[in-house]
């Protein structure tokens, strides 16, 4: 995790960068190389400004500049997420040095491959947003006047909590998930975009939720206030597209930046879907 | 009459709490955002919110002190009411938050935790972890997600608000908006605007502020005659690591929770910091300002820093300006409970971990204290009418500024912790007024009555693109013209500042801004096109830009953030206690004077091409008269003295009178 940032002596004078490009949804992809030239320190988002600046590729033809994503560049906004010689993960916190001593001969970057892509590096997640609608990842609170302080909370339940509220929906989760498949949908030319955009979240809505929205149901499940509302989001849970397509594959977990424990946030929304699943049945 | 909507721009804890807000008094919002709200640059923020809250309470604190230090630190250049009407609330706010779900630190007896923070001697500061804005702003989200499942709520992410819509009275009716990705322009409807756009950074090339704070949304409405207030304010964070593309913020917290600044006492000591000595380290926060220590306000911070690297030649590197913050002497537990997200980003960035090893910081661009001028309707007791339409709104009635791109609460030097309350607190206050506003309006924006206006704005905004996109335009390259603006602003408007420099500054920014008319654009297509977004948000820095540069060049004087060496108050230096004595009346005097001068807002007002001219208000300083700055200084006793005892002269001879003294009156016989 550590980048051994001080000796720049064995460095080239400029590496290589290949970027995969797509002029927009649907358009097909090809790699195009840019030569930048060395400076210590450098992350992968001053490459993209550097790109930019260029406007020419290492064949020394004008391009357009490379479309990103960013905004804090200090990885927790969360938009940066990409392909950095294939892993997901942050642009902004991808350092130039670290990725050099690992590999010499360069670095590729591609968009994420879950989400549909809208140009170059820019990719769609409004899915993970509506993910997050469906399991009512909110306190249900009366509303906004005074009412006083919240709960009283454990040191160990703020604990517990603030782990997995540190979430940014950056994506990478769902990205190494073998069980999150990517909904492309075509906008039909007859279509406006609301009546697009409403397709979409139909099939948002089918498909499935990802460890981040998982982790934020057991988030809101915990705290004693979104505890009274548990059972909506264990239904969302138990709904098709819900915790079931889950496959174990524990890859969120090894690629999340933030270090969150989503395979024990997956594990105890297992429980508590069997527990509800239980009552419901007695309950009938 | 259609439905009336308002139209929220900027979605972080400003922009969210009013959209919340609003949705909660049955207002239908439309919320528009440059990010997916969550990515809003309130995420950066680090180290915590203010309020007085059971325990400082129990040490003598009170809502009004919470008001005492705001507008101390700000060097008395707030209108008080508003600041006075914020501290009232702020206990009020973290209740709200912390029922909202927000995982604040917590005592092992389950209450919220606090640290203290610059400028003030209390423990005022609530906070999650070193993450508190992002943690805040994702309760705000999640409480708009809600409304807008309930259908209450739009949300238009991944929009640039371009300018607003003024009807032939001068009322504000909507936006035009641009979509990034399909480079759709329409118009978005509206019976009031409120802007949440937050601060300015980029002008300066690299700061501690997120790639979305161009100030562009500000610059574009004062194209359309709303004033800019107070642009020579920009705060420069005393902690931040310098990086290539990004200057990242090292919180306060990290102060707060008693780290310390300090240089080795031999210039460049070449040992590590380890192995250097306490004796042999020279704190020099802590030895100039025994009562405040490491936590003095920033704008002091700053300068002492830029001091004993600059002038005292103290860098801890010979090639590069820094200083070490230390926070070896904790525990790496109770580091990691309370400051891990910033201890994190050290590491990451770095290389280096900072529960080992002191960090090397400089201080960085860090928050615009000014921003679009708005107003406010005063109490008799000094607070705000609650519910008031004046309230936020700017000149231009119907559209309102809150957050970071307002002027009101921070004055020449922003505390910290008090920008996440400022925040939610204007998002919260404004809504009820905006809501009157509306009232009182027999028409909506949504009627057909004004379709013509907004297609016709459409077009205007629609062929500036079209003409942007085929002009054949020069060799200059934006991305070039922007890092050439940022050096220059860079070096003539933040710490240290001189009017030749100045001059010279506006002199280049003028060329820039003549230059930036012969970019070519290297992306001419119609698809997510971030050249030419990023072109018009560049084109739109320099009427900010020049504001900044114009109003720090007019102000001879040092207030806050703005210091310029050849304006400072004299000194006291004698040792000779009647000399020094002399010398501390004639401080006073100079302090008496330049308060007459420039206790005073700057005002920009822009023409078409985006020209600013300044003109001067008032302050409103009726609750605390200003006094001397001075933090406990060593040295300085004697000012202290002396100034009390012209304000006991003064209130003596006050009550004898029907009407108080003004805060200012001379008091020199």
């Amino acid at each position: 995790m550590i980048a051994p940032a001080h000796d720049h002596h064995d460095q080239p004078s400029s590496f290589e960068v290949r970027v995969l490009r797509q002029a927009g949804p649907g358009e097909p992809s090809h790699w195009e190389r840019h030569q930048i030239t060395y400076e210590p320190n450098l992350n992968v988002i001053s490459v993209l400004q550097k790109i930019a600046a260029q406007a020419t590729t290492a064949d020394g033809k004008d391009t357009t500049p490379v479309a990103w994503d960013c905004n804090c560049l200090e990885e927790v906004c969360g938009a940066c997420t990409m392909l950095v010689n294939g892993q997901t993960r942050q642009a902004c916190s991808a350092l130039v040095d670290k990725l050099l001593a690992d590999d010499p001969s360069g670095i590729e970057l591609a968009p994420m491959s879950k989400f549909p892509v809208l140009r170059d590096l820019v990719v769609d997640r409004a899915r993970m947003f509506r993910a997050l609608e469906r399991v009512h990842a909110w306190i249900e609170v009366d509303g906004y006047g005074d009412r006083g302080a919240g709960p009283r909370e454990s040191q160990e339940g703020q604990e517990f909590r603030y782990p997995l509220s540190e979430c940014m929906t950056c994506g990478c989760c769902v990205e190494a998930c073998p069980q999150y498949a990517k909904v492309e949908l075509t906008k039909h030319v007859d279509e406006t975009d609301e009546q697009f955009e409403k397709r979409q979240e139909q099939a948002y809505d089918e498909s499935f939720l990802g460890a981040a929205a998982i982790s934020q149901a057991m988030l809101f499940n915990e705290h004693p206030t979104g505890h009274m509302n548990a059972g909506e989001r264990l239904e969302a849970l138990m709904a098709p597209g819900g915790l079931q397509v889950c496959g174990n594959a524990q890859n969120c977990v090894s690629v999340c930046p933030k270090e969150i424990p989503l395979t024990t946030s997956i594990a105890k929304a297992g429980r508590q879907t069997t527990w509800h699943a239980f009552k419901r049945l007695f309950d009938r | 009459m259609a439905e009336q909507r308002v139209l929220v721009v900027g979605g972080g804890l400003a922009g969210l709490a009013a959209a919340m807000k609003l949705a909660e008094l049955g207002i239908p919002v439309d919320l528009m955002s440059l990010t997916p709200v969550k990515r809003s640059h309130s995420v950066c923020a680090q180290g915590g919110i203010n309020s007085v809250n059971e325990l400082t309470r129990q040490q003598g604190d009170s809502e009004y002190l919470h008001f005492d230090d705001t507008v101390y630190g700000g060097d008395f250049l707030q209108h008080q009411p508003p600041v006075k009407e914020m501290a009232d609330w702020a206990p009020r706010i973290i209740d709200l938050m912390d029922r909202l779900g927000v995982p604040f630190n917590r005592t092992p007896e389950g209450f919220r935790d606090q640290r203290r923070f610059g400028g003030t001697l209390y423990k005022r500061t609530a906070f999650a972890g070193a993450t508190t804005g992002q943690q805040l702003l994702y309760a705000l989200d999640e409480q708009v997600r809600r409304w807008h499942a309930g259908g209450m709520i739009a949300i238009y992410e991944g929009w640039d608000f371009l300018s607003p819509v003024l009807d032939d009275d001068g009322r504000c009716r909507g936006a035009i908006a641009q979509n990034l990705v399909s480079m759709e322009i329409r118009s978005f409807p509206a019976d009031a605007v409120i802007l949440a756009t937050g601060g300015c950074g980029l002008i300066y090339g690299r700061s501690t502020m997120s790639m979305a704070c161009t100030g562009s949304a500000a610059s574009r409405c004062s194209k359309a005659g709303v004033k800019y207030a107070n642009g020579e304010f920009i705060q420069v964070h005393p902690t931040a690591i310098p990086g290539a593309d990004k200057l990242r913020l090292m919180s306060e917290s990290a102060r707060g929770e008693g780290g310390r600044v300090w240089v080795p006492r031999k210039p460049q000591d070449s040992r590590e910091p380890g192995e250097i000595s306490e004796g042999e380290r020279y704190y020099f926060l802590e030895e100039r300002y025994p009562k405040y220590g490491n936590l003095v306000p920033r704008d002091i911070a700053t300068r002492e820093i830029f001091n004993v690297c600059v002038n005292e030649g103290l860098s801890v590197e010979a090639d590069r300006q820094c200083v070490y913050l230390d926070l070896t002497h904790i525990s790496r537990e109770e580091l990691d409970r309370k400051l891990g997200g910033i201890l994190h980003i050290y590491e990451k960035f770095q290389g280096v971990d900072p529960r080992e090893e002191p960090m090397k910081i400089f201080p960085a661009v860090h928050y615009s204290m000014g921003g679009m001028w708005a107003d406010y309707e005063r109490t008799v007791e000094g607070g705000l009418v609650l519910g008031s339409p004046r309230n936020h709104q700017t000149n231009v009635p119907g559209l309102y500024a809150i957050g970071e791109c307002d002027y009101q609460y921070h004055g020449g030097n922003r505390l910290g912790a008090n920008s996440l309350l400022s925040c939610i607190f204007t998002g919260l206050f404004v809504a009820p007024s905006v809501q009157n506003m509306m009232g009182s309006l027999s028409s909506s924006a949504h009627d057909e009555k004004y379709d013509t206006l907004h297609r016709g704005q459409r077009a205007v905004r629609q062929l500036e693109h079209d003409n942007l996109l085929k002009r054949e335009g020069g060799r200059e390259n934006p991305y070039v013209i922007h890092q050439e603006l940022g050096d220059v602003m860079t070096k003539a408007a933040t710490v240290v500042r001189d009017n030749d420099q100045l001059k010279d500054a506006i002199e280049k920014v003028n060329e820039l801004g003549e230059r930036i008319e012969n970019c070519s654009l290297s992306d001419t297509g119609n698809w997510t096109n971030q050249n030419v977004m990023f072109t018009k948000a560049l084109r739109d820095m320099f009427p900010i830009a020049k504001a900044i540069l114009q109003g720090a060049l007019a102000r001879d004087e040092c207030r806050g953030a703005h210091y310029k060496p050849k304006f400072t108050m004299p000194g006291v230096e004698a040792d000779d206690p009647a000399e020094r004595r002399r010398q501390a009346e004639a401080w006073c005097d100079a302090f008496e004077e330049k308060n007459r001068k420039w206790l005073k807002t700057t005002i920009a007002s822009f023409d078409k091409e985006g020209e600013p001219t300044l003109s001067y208000e008032e302050v409103d300083t009726s609750i605390i008269p200003p006094r001397p700055r001075l933090y406990g200084l060593v040295g300085a006793e004697v000012i202290e003295e002396v100034w009390k005892g012209r304000q006991a002269n003064r209130n003596g001879s006050a009550n004898g009178q029907s009407e108080p003294a003004p805060a200012t009156a001379a008091a020199t016989s």
